[in-house]
């Protein structure tokens, strides 16, 4: 503001010297061959963001927290690297190999894990469950997320440790230092649950393998793929629901993580199914040095009840609507969304509009069923085509039309069928329809719009065609 | 000896081709001088089928769908019908005209031809379809061969409705070797006005069988099919061989 450049950040080596906030002059006075590099916060925020995407193989929670921090949800994923103190010491190791100083802890609150990790005394800490008062007791108050201010004010009463809180009865710490800090210190201590932890924990609707050698063999990711189904279906049959959206992960030994996302047409709990979906694209995963990880994730989820889900699951029966339900979705899944549908009538008179595309397996067959008694073609263009149309007599069919550059010759009509369009789109004029066969035989939908004698000549187009 | 080996061979692909009728059966047209032309007495299920349209209609395909939606109307009735295409001018209440329910019709669109020949060979494998129809303008022989193979294997019978975009490649394709067991070419004809009567009445086609195995080509000239999928002979020209294929001046894609 005042045109002064301060420090953002300081190497530890220099922090005995240096502190972030100092002006640069003062700096360069007390090391002459200072390195300043100019801050970029935003550049450092999205390295975050990436930073934090990339630890999603220890938790498919991760957010990053503040300017410095990743936060994890590891509930349920310690067992895949023995406990939670090598998964911690597995995590600070690897991200020193790629050149981040780190500290990790784990702890039953948020609050705990986030004190821990900035001011407990090991690079990685694990506070035992039940454990959090004991292992905050000695941390400065500091490192409970207090605004400097509050924490000044603490130390200037002594309080310099959060174990010197417990002390203090409790409409006093309120009264001296607001509800912020004693919301804090009950976060901290779980007293109060903090969005973070929710009170009850989420359902898992995933599953994860830890691979201690590195695994490229596409047999041996599909049959983790198979094994990775097997749990995840055994977690949602508990929950009583199906998997309508997964998400297979690949944690590769270099950091990147490669997403494959499948959808099914119904809900599933099929283990052959849901790891067939992937294992036809298992091709375009390449594993490079190696897969340390995989997870499978269910994304969205519906119920699913027993009788259901059984369909298919019994030794090698597959009844035929699980085995249909896994045809949609390989074929969706090689097509796109979308791409297998069924029609059901509309209660449109307009023809284009009277065919509602509908999904494989959704329930109710529309409106009423299309009219028997009116001539409808086989094939509808997608819009009507206008056609050059003779037609000398006034609400006579044409005697003679071109389309896509051929000339029909009318023999034989039948017509008109009215059609008038919905009255709440009046953007639709009524259509004067003609099934008409030409002299080879060959059977049209035409209509006409607009009437003769009105303000425009009407117009004549190619709708359809019969067989 | 060269000619009694093959010959051999000749009875043993018969004899496959009739084990594979025998395990699936046949769908007969119930209509005498069409269930006479073929082995069987019928369309052979679990077999794949050719269909064309002829003229003009090569390329629109709205005789062929339609002649396909009254086979299938009468195939399996209680199974879905998987109908894989490119361009959606399918129109449901067309075929629902010609016996087969929109319920029963699961549509797939594909990106082009081959993967239209993909997601058949996928449905072929699966025996709770009733059958597979592909629109394709191109179908390789290897291609053909291996929907040849799923169908047999599934029991599913398997329809290439052939639609030509060019008359360069319907010269080309209409005369390319196919694995198919049978090759139909059905086209409109100029239906029979009634004295006195205004309007276009029932439609009439001319079926031309082109290829048969186990069997010999034959035409008939028939009433379009019916409401239940039926269609019924109204001229039988079994005596004639069937027209060469006339070199209609065809038009330009687009």
């Amino acid at each position: 503001m005042n045109g002064c450049e301060r420090l953002a950040a300081v190497d530890p080596r220099l922090s005995s010297l240096l502190a972030p906030g100092m002006p640069l002059a003062d700096a360069r006075a007390m090391v002459p061959d200072l390195l300043a590099i100019e801050a970029d916060p935003e550049g450092d925020a999205a390295a975050l963001t990436r930073l934090a995407a990339w630890c999603g193989r220890y938790s498919p929670w991760t957010a990053p927290d503040g300017s410095d921090g990743i936060w994890f949800d590891v509930t349920g994923m310690a067992h895949l690297y023995g406990d939670e103190e090598s998964l911690a010491a597995d995590l600070v190791a690897r991200l020193a190999r790629t050149g981040f100083t780190a500290r990790a802890a784990i702890a039953d609150t948020a609050g705990a894990a986030w004190a821990l990790a900035r001011e407990g005394s090991a690079k990685a800490t694990v506070a035992p469950p039940d454990a959090t008062r004991l292992a905050l007791a000695l941390l400065p108050v500091r490192a409970l997320r207090l605004p400097v201010e509050t924490v000044e004010l603490m130390e200037r009463l002594g309080l310099r440790r959060i174990g010197d809180l417990y002390k203090l009865p409790r409409p006093s710490l309120v009264a001296r230092f607001g509800f912020a800090a004693a919301e804090r210190l009950d976060q901290a201590l779980g007293a109060l649950p903090e969005p973070l932890s929710p009170l009850s924990p989420a359902p898992i609707r995933m599953s994860q393998r830890h691979f201690a050698e590195p695994i490229s063999r596409p047999e041996d990711l599909a049959a983790t793929i198979a094994s990775l189904a097997e749990k995840l279906c055994r977690h949602l049959a508990a929950e009583g629901v199906g998997a309508r959206k997964l998400a297979l992960r690949f944690f590769r030994v270099d950091g990147a993580v490669i997403v494959l996302e499948a959808g099914t047409a119904r809900a599933s709990r099929d283990p052959r199914h849901l790891a067939r979906l992937f294992a036809e694209r298992l091709e375009r995963v390449e594993p490079d040095l190696g897969i340390e990880d995989m997870r499978l994730e269910a994304l969205v989820a519906e119920k699913l009840e027993d009788q259901q889900a059984s369909l298919g699951n019994d030794a090698g029966v597959e009844t035929a609507d699980a085995a249909l339900a896994l045809l949609v979705d390989r074929l969706e899944n090689r097509l796109g969304p979308g791409a297998v549908t069924r029609q059901r009538p509309r209660d449109s008179h307009l023809p284009e509009r009277a065919v509602e595309p509908m999904l494989p397996f959704a329930a109710g067959e529309g409106g009423t069923p299309w009219p028997s008694d009116r001539p409808r073609p086989v094939r509808l263009l997608a819009r009507p085509e206008p056609i050059e149309a003779v037609a000398p007599v006034p609400d006579d069919p044409p005697v003679m039309f071109r389309w896509r550059r051929l000339t029909h010759r009318v023999r034989a009509a039948d017509g008109p069928e009215r059609i008038l369009g919905e009255w709440w789109r009046e953007s639709d004029p009524l259509r004067d329809y003609y099934c008409v066969e030409d002299t080879d035989g060959r059977r049209f939908w035409l209509f006409r719009q607009g009437l003769h004698g009105g303000e425009a000549p009407p117009r004549w187009f190619l709708h359809g065609v019969f067989a | 000896m060269k000619s009694m080996e093959l010959a051999g061979l000749r009875e043993r692909v018969a004899t496959l081709a009739g084990e594979t009728r025998a395990r699936c059966g046949v769908l007969p047209f119930a209509e005498s001088a069409l269930d006479h032309a073929l082995p069987g007495g019928g369309l052979a299920l679990g077999a794949l089928h050719e269909v064309c349209g002829g003229g003009g209609d090569e390329e629109d395909g709205a005789v062929a769908a339609a002649f396909l939606a009254g086979l299938l109307a009468r195939l399996a009735p209680s199974r879905p019908v998987l109908w894989c295409l490119t361009g959606d001018d399918l129109y449901g209440p067309g075929l629902a005209a010609c016996g087969l329910p929109p319920r029963r019709l699961l549509r797939v669109r594909a990106r082009d031809d081959r993967t239209v020949l993909e997601a058949m060979e996928d449905g072929l494998r699966v025996p709770a379809l009733a059958a597979v129809v592909g629109e394709v303008g191109t179908l390789p022989l290897t291609a053909s061969r291996r929907l040849q193979l799923a169908a047999g294997a599934s029991g599913v019978t398997a329809f290439a409705l052939r639609r030509w975009r060019t008359g360069a490649q319907a010269d080309a394709a209409r005369e390319a070797p196919m694995a198919a067991a049978t090759r139909w070419r059905v086209s409109a004809l100029p239906s029979r006005s009634l004295a006195g009567e205004p309007g276009i009445g029932r439609a009439l086609w001319r079926a031309e069988l082109l290829r048969c195995r186990g069997g010999v080509p034959a035409q008939w000239i028939l009433e379009a099919c019916d409401a239940t999928g039926h269609v019924a002979v109204a001229a039988e020209l079994a005596d004639r061989a069937p027209a060469a294929v006339r070199r209609e001046p065809l038009r330009a894609a687009g």
